[in-house]
C-alpha cells in the first residue's frame, strides 16, 4: 500500500514525538516531481495530436481517435495527478465503479436509440 | 497509546490516526466524484443521442467554435493540473512558500480559463448563436444547430460552474496554507481539493474534442 521510496524520509523526522496521535508513523506517499512533468508533457502532446487528427477525414474513425486520446489523457490524470496509481484497492474499486456506471448509462441509452427504425436524421 | 502521545490537533476523534483519516477523506472524495461523473454523464448521454441524430448540424455548429481558443484553454487547464499536483507535492514536503505559490498559480490559470471562456461566450452572443428567440444560424441546419449550441452552453456552463466552485475551494486552501494549518502530517485538504480540480480538468479533456473538433476535415 505504501510503496514510496527515499523522499518521504525527509518528512518523517517532523512527525516524531507522537505527532500522528497513535499508531506507528507511516511514510507519506510522495511521487517524484519528474513524474508530474512527464505526465504534463504527454498530455500536451496528446492535445496537439487530437487537434491534428481532427483535420483528416477518417470517417467514423475520427470520433474513435478523439475518444481514444481523451480516455488515454484522462487515465494519465487519474493514475498520476490523482494518485490512484498509489492508492488503496478500495479507491481503485470506486474509480472503476464510476466508469462502470457511466458505461451502463451510455451503453443502455445508446443501445436503445441506435436500434430503433424511426431515427430522424438531420 | 501512551499518555505522552497526544493526538494531532487535526485528528478527528473517530479515527485511529491521521493516515486512516486521510484514506477515509480520499475515499469519500472519490465517492463524491463518482456522482459527479454520472452528473456530467447525463449530459454526455444526451450529447451522444443528438449527435447521432443530427451529425450534420453538430458539425456545422462545431465549425463556429474557435479551435485556437478551445485549444489554448485545454493547455491552460492541463497546466493548472500540473501546478495543482505540484501544490500537493509541496504540501507533503512541508514547503509552505512553494505550496502558496502553486496554489496561486493554479488559481490564476483557472481564472485565465474562465476569462477565455467568457470571450468565447461573448462571441456567441454577438453572433446570435445563443439558443432562444434571437438565435440565428446560416445554412441548412438553421434549427437543429440550436440543439448543438444548447448542449454547448449546458456542458461548458456546468463545467465553468465547477471551475468557479474550484476557485472558491482553492481560496480556502490558500488561507489554510497561509495560516499554517496544512502540514506534512495533515495535507489531505490539499489532496482532496486537488482531486476535485483534476476531475474538472478531465471533464474538459472530453468536452474539447467532442464540442470543438467535429468534422473539421470538411472545411
Amino acid at each position: 500500500m505504501h510503496t514510496n521510496a527515499a523522499p518521504a524520509a525527509k518528512t518523517d523526522d517532523r512527525r516524531s514525538a507522537g505527532a500522528s496521535g497513535g499508531g506507528a508513523p507511516r511514510a507519506v506517499i510522495k511521487v517524484p516531481t519528474r513524474v508530474y512533468y512527464g505526465v504534463f508533457a504527454t498530455l500536451m502532446v496528446c492535445t496537439g495530436l487530437t487537434v491534428w487528427i481532427a483535420f483528416f477525414d477518417l470517417g467514423a474513425l475520427n470520433i474513435v481517435a478523439a475518444l481514444v486520446i481523451a480516455v488515454f489523457k484522462a487515465t494519465l490524470v487519474v493514475l498520476f495527478f490523482m494518485h490512484v496509481r498509489y492508492s488503496t484497492r478500495l479507491t481503485w474499486a470506486v474509480v472503476i465503479g464510476s466508469v462502470f456506471w457511466l458505461g451502463i448509462l451510455l451503453a443502455l441509452t445508446m443501445g436503445d436509440y441506435l436500434t430503433r427504425g424511426w431515427r430522424t436524421y438531420g | 497509546m501512551s499518555e505522552a502521545a497526544r493526538p494531532h490537533p487535526a485528528l478527528a476523534h473517530h479515527f485511529d490516526d491521521l493516515e486512516q483519516q486521510k484514506e477515509a477523506s480520499t475515499l469519500g472524495m472519490w465517492v463524491f466524484l463518482v456522482t459527479e461523473v454520472l452528473f456530467f454523464g447525463g449530459l454526455f448521454a444526451t450529447y451522444c443521442v443528438y449527435r447521432n441524430w443530427y451529425s450534420g448540424a453538430f458539425a456545422a455548429g462545431s465549425h463556429e467554435l474557435s479551435i485556437a481558443l478551445g485549444g489554448v484553454n485545454t493547455a491552460v487547464l492541463i497546466t493548472s493540473s500540473l501546478t495543482m499536483a505540484l501544490a500537493v507535492h509541496a504540501a507533503q514536503a512541508g514547503e509552505r512558500r512553494l505550496l502558496l505559490l502553486f496554489l496561486i498559480a493554479t488559481m490564476v490559470l483557472g481564472g485565465v480559463f474562465l476569462g477565455i471562456k467568457g470571450v468565447e461566450y461573448y462571441d456567441k452572443f454577438a453572433h446570435h448563436h445563443v439558443p432562444g428567440p434571437s438565435f440565428q444560424f446560416e445554412g441548412e441546419y438553421a434549427k437543429q444547430a440550436q440543439i448543438f449550441f444548447s448542449l454547448y452552453f449546458m456542458m461548458t456552463g456546468l463545467h465553468a460552474l465547477h471551475m468557479i466552485i474550484g476557485l472558491g475551494i482553492m481560496t480556502v486552501m490558500l488561507i489554510w496554507a497561509w495560516r499554517g494549518t496544512i502540514t506534512p502530517d495533515y495535507y489531505s485538504p490539499i489532496e482532496i481539493s486537488g482531486l476535485y480540480w483534476h476531475f474538472v480538468d478531465i471533464v474538459w479533456i472530453f468536452l474539447f474534442p467532442l464540442l470543438y473538433l467535429i468534422g473539421r476535415h470538411a472545411h
